[in-house]
C-alpha cells in the first residue's frame, strides 16, 4: 500500500468538523426527545388504549422497525415534495429520525410499563398510598430503573447511527462535513479516520454524562463501556 | 510409604488467606476425611489439590513425584493423578451420561474406545445406573446425577479420589444411595479424601479424620479418637455441637 | 397524485420488478455473508479476549477497544473507511467485497458482546469440572461451553443480523446495486419518490419482518428446558 497519509489538511478543517459534531449532537438530542414523546404516548396507548388505537400503534411500530431509517427519510425528502410538502434537509432528517426513534422508544417504554409487578402495586395499596403517590413513588422509579440502561444505549444509537444518515441527504452534520470536505481534496481516509475518532469521543462524553445522570437521578448503574 | 504428602500448603482467595499452612499425609488405600465448620478451608484443600485454587506456598508429593502447581504442565500432572467429585455434581449438561463418562478417557487420556466403553458400563453398574447410560443429566434425580459424577471421576482411573461434600446438595432420602456407592469404593481399596458433614458415615469408612478450623489443621486421628476423645477445645466444641443428637 | 397513479403500471413492469428482486437478493446476500463471517470472527475475538495471564493483557485490551470503538462509529463512516482503504490496497476489489468487509467489521463488534454474554451464562462450575479433567481451554470451549451457550447466543445474533438488513441501505452510497441504490436510480429516472421509496420500504419489510418472526420463534423454541426438548426429540425418533 503506497498511500501517504496527510493529516495536515484535516487539521485546518477542525473548526468545520466541530461544527458538524455540534449539529450531530443537537440532532441526536432533538430526535431522541421527540421520539421519547411519541414513545411515551404510544406506549401508554398500547397499555391502556382501546383496540383500534392499539392496532394502529402496532402497525406503526412494526412497519417502522422493519424498514431502514434511510428509506423513511428518503420518502420524506424525495416523496413529499410531490404532494406539495417541502421541508429543508435538516427538517426531513429530524422528522424522519424522530418518527423512527418513536417506534423503538415505544418498545422500550412498553417493556418498562410491563416490568411493574402487580405485587408491588398491591403492597403500595396496602400502605394506603393514593394513585398519584403510587405513580410518583413506586411505579415511575421502578420503570426508570428498569429501562434506563436501554434508553441510554438507544440514545447512543440515535446519536451515531441515526444522525449520520443525514449525510446522504446533504445535511452538514459530522459525517456530512467529512464528505463535503474530502470531496474537495480527496483526503478521504484522513478525514474519515479523524471523524471516526470524533464520534468515539463524542459518544464517550455522552455515555459518561448519561451514566452520571442515571446514578444521580435514578440510582441506576448504567454501563459506560 | 506415604502415597500423598501435603506439607505447609497455603492458598489465598484474593487477599484472604484460606489455607494457612496445611500438612497431612495418607497411605495408599487409606481414606482420610476432612471435617470442620463451614469456612474452615476443607473444600479449599481439595480445590488446591486439583489446581482450581492456586496455592501460594508449600509442596505436594504424590508417590515420589513432587507437584508444585507452578506451571500448566505441573497442574496437568496433578489432575492426571487425581479426580474430584463436586458438591453440585457438575455433570456436563450438554452430554449424555455415557458421554460424560467417556469424554476425558477418550479425548484426554486417549485410551482405546472399546476398553473405555466397557469400563464405563462397569462403573455405571457399580453405581447402579446401568439403564441410564443415554439419559441427559437434567433427566436424572440429584442422587442419580451424583452417582454418575462418581462414575465419571472413577473412569479417569485416579490414584486418589477427592469427594467434596458429595451429599450436601441432595434431598435426605437420596443421600444413602450415594453413600452406598462410596462405601463400595472404600471396600475396593480406593484411596480417598472425603470432605463431609455426614459424621456417622465418616466414622464408618474413614481411616483417619483431619479436623480443620480457620485454615489450620487442629487435630488428626482415628475417627473414634477424634469424635469421642478430642484433645483440643475447638474440636471438642465442634463435635459436641454436631454429634449431640 | 394523478402522476403516481399514471406511473403505477409502468413502474410495476417486469424489468423493474426483476431489478428490485435482484437488488433484494443482493441486500440479503451481503448482509448474510458479512454477518456470518463476522459471527465466526467474533468467536475468535472473544476467545482471544478471554486469554488468561498477564502476557495477554495487551491482547485483551485490543479486543475490548475494538468492540467499544466500532459500536461508537456510524456504519456509513466505516463504509467510507473500508472503501478508501481497500481501494488504496487493492484498487480492483469489487464493491460487493467492500460492502461485505464493512458489514463484517461491524458485525464482529456487535456479536462479540452477544457471544460473551452467552459464554458467561454457562456456570463456572462446568468449566471447573472440565479443567479438573485436564480439558484444554479450547476443548472446554468447544465441547462444554459453546454447546450450552448456544441457545443464549443464537436468538440475539439472528436479531442482530435481521436488523442489520436495514442498516445495509447505507451501502447504496458507495454504489452497490442493492435495494436502496436501485430505488434512487428509479427515482432519478423520473418515477415518483413516494411510489419508489414506498415500494423499496415494502421490499425491506418483506425481507425483515418474516426473518424477525423466525428469530422470535427460534428464541421461544430454544428457551424450552433441555429435558423437555430432548424427550420430544426422542419420542419422534
Amino acid at each position: 500500500m503506497n498511500y501517504g497519509f496527510q493529516f495536515g489538511v484535516v487539521w485546518d478543517n477542525i473548526p468545520e468538523l466541530l461544527e458538524g459534531a455540534w449539529l450531530t449532537l443537537q440532532l441526536g438530542c432533538f430526535a431522541f426527545a421527540g421520539g421519547s414523546l411519541i414513545g411515551l404516548l404510544f406506549a401508554t396507548i398500547k397499555t391502556y388504549g382501546v383496540w383500534p388505537l392499539r392496532f394502529l400503534v402496532d402497525c406503526y411500530v412494526i412497519f417502522i422497525t422493519n424498514t431502514p431509517a434511510l428509506i423513511q427519510i428518503y420518502f420524506l425528502y424525495f416523496g413529499l415534495p410531490e404532494v406539495g410538502i417541502r421541508w429543508s434537509n435538516e427538517a426531513c432528517l429530524l422528522i424522519g429520525l424522530t418518527m423512527n426513534a418513536g417506534a423503538y422508544l415505544t418498545l422500550i417504554l412498553r417493556a418498562g410499563f410491563l416490568s411493574v409487578r402487580v405485587t408491588e402495586i398491591e403492597a403500595s395499596q396496602t400502605l394506603g398510598m393514593s394513585l398519584i403517590q403510587q405513580v410518583r413513588y413506586i411505579i415511575l422509579p421502578h420503570i426508570a430503573k428498569s429501562i434506563y440502561p436501554a434508553l441510554a444505549n438507544f440514545f447512543i444509537v440515535v446519536l451515531v447511527m441515526g444522525t449520520s444518515v443525514g449525510a446522504l441527504i446533504g445535511v452538514d452534520e459530522l459525517t456530512g462535513q467529512a464528505i463535503n470536505l474530502s470531496t474537495v481534496n480527496y483526503r478521504w481516509l484522513e478525514y474519515f479516520t479523524v471523524v471516526a475518532g470524533m464520534y468515539v469521543v463524542l459518544t464517550f462524553i455522552a455515555s459518561i454524562g448519561l451514566a452520571l445522570l442515571g446514578r444521580w437521578a435514578f440510582r441506576v448503574k448504567a454501563r459506560i463501556f | 510409604m506415604q502415597h500423598l504428602e501435603v506439607s505447609d500448603v497455603r492458598a489465598k482467595y484474593g487477599t484472604l488467606e484460606v489455607l494457612k499452612g496445611i500438612s497431612f499425609s495418607i497411605k495408599k488405600g487409606e481414606i482420610a476425611s476432612l471435617v470442620g465448620p463451614s469456612g474452615s478451608g476443607k473444600s479449599t484443600v481439595l480445590r488446591a489439590l486439583m489446581g482450581l485454587t492456586p496455592i501460594t506456598g508449600g509442596t505436594v508429593m504424590i508417590g515420589n513425584e513432587r507437584m508444585n502447581y507452578s506451571s500448566a504442565k505441573e497442574v496437568r500432572a496433578a489432575r492426571d493423578r487425581m479426580a474430584i467429585v463436586f458438591q453440585q455434581y457438575n455433570l456436563f449438561q450438554n452430554m449424555t451420561v455415557m458421554q460424560n463418562l467417556t469424554l476425558a478417557p477418550l479425548k484426554i487420556k486417549k485410551w482405546g474406545k472399546t476398553d473405555v466403553i466397557t469400563e464405563a458400563h462397569r462403573l455405571l453398574g457399580l453405581v447402579g445406573l446401568s439403564d441410564r447410560a443415554n439419559a441427559f443429566p437434567d433427566q436424572l434425580s440429584g442422587g442419580q446425577q451424583q452417582r454418575v459424577a462418581l462414575a465419571r471421576a472413577l473412569a479417569l482411573k485416579p490414584q486418589i479420589l477427592l469427594l467434596d461434600e458429595v451429599t450436601s446438595a441432595l434431598d435426605p432420602e437420596l443421600v444413602n444411595e450415594v453413600l452406598d456407592a462410596v462405601r463400595k469404593l472404600a471396600n475396593e481399596g480406593m484411596t480417598m479424601i472425603i470432605v463431609s458433614h455426614e459424621m456417622a458415615f465418616v466414622r464408618e469408612v474413614a481411616d483417619k479424620v483431619i479436623f480443620m478450623d480457620e485454615g489450620h489443621i487442629i487435630e488428626v486421628g482415628k475417627p473414634a479418637d477424634i469424635f469421642d476423645n478430642s484433645q483440643t477445645n475447638r474440636a471438642r466444641d465442634f463435635f459436641s455441637k454436631i454429634l449431640r443428637h | 397524485m394523478e402522476r403516481i397513479l399514471e406511473q403505477i403500471p409502468r413502474f410495476f413492469s417486469g424489468p423493474n420488478m426483476t431489478l428490485l428482486l435482484e437488488a433484494a437478493g443482493l441486500t440479503l446476500a451481503m448482509t448474510l455473508t458479512g454477518c456470518l463471517i463476522g459471527f465466526g470472527l467474533a468467536f475468535v475475538l472473544v476467545y482471544l479476549r478471554q486469554t488468561p495471564g498477564m502476557w495477554a493483557l495487551p491482547l485483551r485490551w485490543i479486543c475490548i477497544t475494538y468492540v467499544e470503538v466500532f459500536r461508537r462509529i456510524p456504519f456509513i463512516v466505516v463504509i467510507y473507511l473500508v472503501l478508501f482503504f481497500i481501494q488504496a490496497v487493492t484498487p480492483d476489489a469489487s464493491l460487493f467485497t467492500i460492502a461485505v468487509i464493512a458489514i463484517c467489521l461491524y458485525a464482529v463488534a456487535y456479536t462479540a458482546d452477544i457471544i460473551r454474554g452467552g459464554i458467561e451464562s454457562v456456570p463456572i462450575t462446568q468449566v471447573e469440572a472440565a479443567q479438573s479433567m485436564n480439558l484444554s481451554r479450547l476443548q472446554t470451549n468447544i465441547r462444554i461451553i459453546l454447546p450450552q451457550a448456544w441457545p443464549v447466543i443464537v436468538p440475539p445474533a439472528i436479531a442482530f443480523a435481521v436488523s442489520f438488513i436495514k442498516d445495509t441501505a447505507l451501502v447504496s452510497q458507495v454504489g452497490v446495486f442493492e435495494l436502496t441504490f436501485r430505488g434512487k436510480e428509479l427515482n432519478n429516472q423520473g418515477y415518483s419518490g413516494l411510489l419508489v421509496f414506498g415500494t423499496i420500504a415494502l421490499c425491506y419489510f418483506l425481507l425483515s419482518f418474516p426473518l424477525s418472526m423466525l428469530g422470535q420463534y427460534l428464541e421461544k423454541r430454544l428457551a424450552t428446558p433441555r429435558g423437555e426438548r430432548r424427550s420430544r426429540k426422542i419420542r419422534h425418533s
